[in-house]
Order: structure tokens, then C-alpha cells, then sequence
């Protein structure tokens, strides 16, 4: 029973959330904005800051090979994780759902690597398992009598999505895991006393029920991919056909100190992280109703 | 109808899974197992399993390490940090939209979980060229107030649904009582909401934790958390396997234990309630 005066006060305690994540985004975002519009080199003497360009950055960020190139690393990389996420997680979670013998330790054994901090994971893949002269993948190979094979530098991209997919696969799993676990246990038993094959229960009841969850996961995991950074970072910091959007703009803003140039790519960065946030905000938003 | 299940089939679901949770864990569990290790052993060929000689000497070389300690610091400080200060802000918020929703109750929740998508990149520079001209650039109240700002609307919309389950009878029977709007917070609200908001802290905990974009890129020395400190260790100096591997599980294990004592609250804070 919500009266005039409740109804000021709760307007008075949602202000301060409202107002600090309003500035939050509106501010450096306008600044991202007006920059993106401006030639700024600070590290230019001459002249290093001209507001006023048109369109200029846009034309040449847009245009550039390494644009291009960083779109289809982008693409590449996220498909890459989801599709080992998602299938890895369905399988997964169907497996953990089955009866067995300790099933709370498995759970805990799988989920672990979503905790692991991204620095470390990408550390401890890149030396103690990708590493061709000591890394542990290097002993399989070399105890087969093959030729190592240097991971990083010839599969960087692949290497990336392995170290990033391991720490996400526990996130699907353990979402989807929730899904299955929420399915009419009587209708599986009906179908399986009809006669009906594993695979078409699968396809037929399964999958569709999960087919929500599989949507959810899809959509948050891609905005969390989408600006993967630390992995990069420490690996192979953007070389070998490994720059993603995100690290190309960051190394346009802060690396060459193109500020212009790199305010532009954030901007594109910001609309297409926006394509699929509208996406997902449908999906929150229907569930909000009811 | 239930059915018994058939043993042999059960021990066979039991070693599959089994098999693939120990394959998910070994890099932690291999982690783990070096940092026991001489960093000769560490590398040794083929490599050593278990028997070797376990030290824990790693650990404090980790430790002498002169920005270990420091970093480790300023991990706990901005962590929790961040998260109370989010807490503060957010408990308010989350108690007026489950409580007295209103016709924009909805859209203020989307919108504020909207900001979470905003890519970090896209405002990257004018965070730095702010940072430098409030003078707060590599100082940890820059950020604890990044990341309680990064995770504001994960607490707040966790929170909401947790308050949102607290049945509104028992704060209306409060209020006819005459308890004012301060006590209806403090005795009747608290405690019943304390379980929610206990999940929610260890959740941003955890999320301000591991955090790595922000973290490496608004701190050089003065403010560095773990996630800067590990990531020092890509420019290898000699033989560091042992070492890094000590200092890894240093940096993760709090986080690990935290984590699996919120799995279930984790499924609901991001994925905001779409999946139950």
C-alpha cells in the first residue's frame, strides 16, 4: 500500500543509484564521443588537439585493415568460445544431472575455473602448458615421439580460446545445469517407456526446454567476450592475428596515443555492444513480468 | 513413477563425471602441485607428479617478494571495498523498487543493468584523463569507486530479487504497528533480507576480485592488486614456474573457497533472473 509519501522516499533512495551509474555512463561517454569527432595526439607537440575533424576518425578506423582484421579476430574468438562453451556446457550439464556417486565434488571441480582470476589462468596456460620447451603439452607430445608444438605462436588465436572457453564452460554448465534440472522429470520417463531413442528425447524435449537458457548464456557471454582484455594482455598482447576490437581501440588510445582515432573505434565498440544488449534486455525484461 | 536405478549404470555415470570434473580441474590441481616444487622439478622431463620433495618455499619467496604483501592488500582493500560502498548504495535502491514499485520500477532496473553492457573500452580514455586531473590515477579509492560503479547494477538487481521474495504483509503489519520508515529498515527488513545480502557481498567480492581490465590499466605500483602483480610475471625472469604457480594459488584460493560457497546465488546474479 504504497501512499504519496513512501512513494517520495523511494524515490529519494533509488536517486543515489540512479545518479551515480547516470554520470558513470553519460559522462565519459560524451567525452568518448566529442573526442571521436576531434584530432587528438597528445603526445604531438606541434599540435596536438583540434576539435573539430567531421568524421574523419570514423572514415579512417572504419576503413583500415586493422579494422577489418580485429572484426574478424572478434568474430572468430567469440564464436570460438561459445560454440565449445555452449555444446561442452549441454553435454555437461546433461552428464551432472545423471545419478552418481559425489556429485557435490564434481560440481565444485568443474565450476572452479570461473573463479580463477584471468591473469592467472592465462599465465598458467601460457607457461606451464603451451610453453614448447617446458610446458606440459610439449612432454605429451614429445612422449609420443612427435615434435612439440608451439602453441602460442602458431595457434595464438586457438590457444586464446581454449584458455578463455576453460574458464567459461563452468559458467554455461553450471546455467544450463540449472535449466535441466528444472525439467519435467515425469514427461522424460513417459517418453522413455514409449520406446523413444535417447537422441529424439534429446531433440525433442531437452533441447527445446533448454533452448532459453542456451539464449541467455549466449547473449552474457558474448557481452563479457566481447571486451576479453587481460587475456590477451598477457599472452600475446594483441600480435599474431590476436586483436580483437577491444584491444585494438585500447591500443589505439593508449599505446599510440591516438586519441581521436581510438575514440571512434570505442564508439563503434559501444553500438555494437548495444546490438546485442537490446537483445538480452527483452529477454530480462519479459522475465520481469511475470 | 520412480525407478530404481541400476548400480553398474550409476557407477559408470559416476566415473564419466568423474573424469571430466578432474579434467576441468587439473590446470588448478597442476597449479597447485608445482607450487610445491624445487622450480628444477617444476620442469623436470618427464614431469614429476607426486613424489618429490614438497617445500613450501615458493611461498615465501612469494611472500618476500616486496610488492607481494602490498598487492594482496590492496586486492582485499578494493574488493571490499567497492563492495560495501556498493552495498550502501544499493540496499536503499533495491528495498524502494521491491517494496513500492512504481510504473518506472521496471525500466529503471533495465536501464541500470543496461550500463552494465557498455564496453569498458569505449570509455576508456576519459576515465585515465580524468583519473589524472582529479590526481587519483594509481590510488585505490579510484578504484574502488570504478569497480563498485562495474558492479553496482549486478547488487542491485540481486538484491532486488531477493527482496522481492520477502512477503510486503509482514513490513505492512510493521507499518500499522506505527514503526517508522528507519526501524521498518533496521528490525523488521534486516534480518530477513541479511541471508540475500550476505550472497550479494561474496558475489561482488568475487566479481571486484578478479577483475582485470580496469585493474591493470588504472594502476602502476601504489595501487596494484593481485590481478596486476600475476600479470608481472609475462616477462619471465629465469627459471619462475614454481614461483608463479605459488603465487597464483595465493591469489585464487580465497576467491576459489568464496566461489563455491555462492554457486547457486552466482546463476542468479548473472544471468538476472532470466534462468531459474
Amino acid at each position: 500500500m504504497a501512499t504519496a509519501q513512501s512513494r517520495s522516499a523511494a524515490r529519494m533512495m533509488i536517486a543515489p543509484a540512479v545518479f551515480v551509474l547516470l554520470v558513470w555512463m553519460l559522462v565519459p561517454l560524451c567525452m568518448t564521443l566529442y573526442f571521436s569527432f576531434a584530432e587528438y595526439l597528445p603526445m604531438r607537440g606541434d599540435k596536438p588537439f583540434d576539435p573539430w575533424i567531421g568524421f574523419d576518425n570514423y572514415r579512417s578506423f572504419l576503413t583500415s585493415s586493422s579494422f577489418m582484421s580485429s572484426l574478424f579476430t572478434t568474430l572468430w574468438m567469440v564464436g570460438g568460445i561459445l560454440l565449445i562453451t555452449i555444446t561442452g556446457g549441454v553435454l555437461m550439464a546433461l552428464l551432472l544431472d545423471r545419478p552418481m556417486f559425489g556429485q557435490g565434488i564434481v560440481r565444485i571441480l568443474v565450476i572452479a575455473p570461473f573463479f580463477v582470476m584471468p591473469t592467472v589462468s592465462a599465465l598458467v596456460w601460457k607457461n606451464m602448458f603451451f610453453n614448447v620447451d617446458n610446458g606440459l603439452f610439449s612432454y605429451g607430445y614429445k612422449f609420443f615421439g612427435l615434435q612439440p608444438y608451439d602453441f602460442l605462436s602458431q595457434s595464438p588465436l586457438l590457444s586464446i580460446i581454449i584458455i578463455v572457453a576453460w574458464q567459461w564452460l563452468p559458467f554455461a554448465t553450471l546455467i544450463l545445469l540449472t535449466a535441466v534440472q528444472s525439467l519435467d522429470s515425469e514427461q522424460l520417463e513417459a517418453s522413455e517407456m514409449d520406446g523413444a531413442p535417447a537422441l529424439s528425447r534429446f531433440r525433442f524435449i531437452i533441447l527445446p526446454h533448454l533452448s532459453r537458457a542456451i539464449t541467455v548464456v549466449i547473449l552474457i557471454q558474448t557481452i563479457f567476450l566481447l571486451s576479453i582484455f587481460a587475456e590477451i594482455f598477457v599472452t600475446t598482447n594483441g600480435a599474431f592475428g590476436t586483436r580483437t576490437l577491444t584491444y585494438l581501440v585500447y591500443q589505439r588510445v593508449l599505446e599510440s596515443q591516438n586519441i581521436g582515432l581510438g575514440s571512434a573505434g570505442g564508439i563503434v565498440a559501444v553500438i555494437l555492444a548495444n546490438i546485442i544488449a537490446i537483445f538480452l534486455m527483452r529477454i530480462v525484461g519479459k522475465n520481469l513480468d511475470n | 513413477m520412480a525407478r530404481a536405478i541400476p548400480t553398474r549404470q550409476k557407477i559408470m555415470w559416476t566415473a564419466l563425471a568423474w573424469a571430466f570434473g578432474l579434467l576441468m580441474f587439473f590446470p588448478i590441481m597442476w597449479t597447485f602441485l608445482t607450487s610445491f616444487k624445487t622450480e628444477a622439478a617444476a620442469i623436470a622431463d618427464p614431469p614429476v607428479w607426486l613424489f618429490f620433495d614438497w617445500s613450501l618455499e615458493n611461498y615465501a619467496t612469494v611472500q618476500e617478494r616486496s610488492n607481494y604483501p602490498k598487492a594482496l592488500m590492496n586486492s582485499i582493500i578494493i574488493a571490499v571495498g567497492s563492495t560495501l560502498l556498493g552495498i550502501l548504495i544499493a540496499v536503499p535502491a533495491a528495498w524502494a523498487m521491491a517494496f513500492v514499485p512504481g510504473k518506472r520500477t521496471k525500466d529503471v532496473l533495465l536501464w541500470m543493468l543496461s550500463t552494465k553492457m557498455l564496453p569498458a573500452v569505449g570509455v576508456l580514455y576519459p576515465l585515465v584523463l580524468l583519473a589524472k586531473y582529479f590526481d587519483v590515477m594509481d590510488s585505490r579509492i579510484l578504484l574502488i569507486v570504478v569497480l563498485m560503479l562495474i558492479n553496482l547494477p549486478i547488487i542491485v538487481w540481486m538484491l532486488y530479487t531477493y527482496f522481492r521474495e520477502i512477503p510486503g504483509e509482514i513490513l505492512e503489519a510493521a507499518r500499522m504497528d506505527g514503526a517508522s520508515l528507519t526501524s521498518e529498515i533496521l528490525y523488521v527488513l534486516t534480518p530477513m533480507a541479511l541471508p540475500g545480502i550476505a550472497s550479494t557481498i561474496l558475489l561482488s567480492i568475487i566479481l571486484a576480485w578478479n577483475e582485470a581490465f580496469w585493474t591493470i590499466l588504472l594502476t602502476t605500483v601504489d595501487a596494484a592488486p593481485l590481478t596486476k602483480f600475476i600479470a608481472s610475471f609475462s616477462a619471465p625472469e629465469g627459471l619462475f614456474y614454481a614461483k608463479l604457480s605459488a603465487a597464483s594459488i595465493l591469489a585464487i584460493a580465497p576467491i576459489l573457497v568464496m566461489g563455491w560457497f555462492s554457486q547457486k546465488q552466482l546463476v542468479r546474479g548473472l544471468t538476472f533472473g532470466a534462468v531459474k
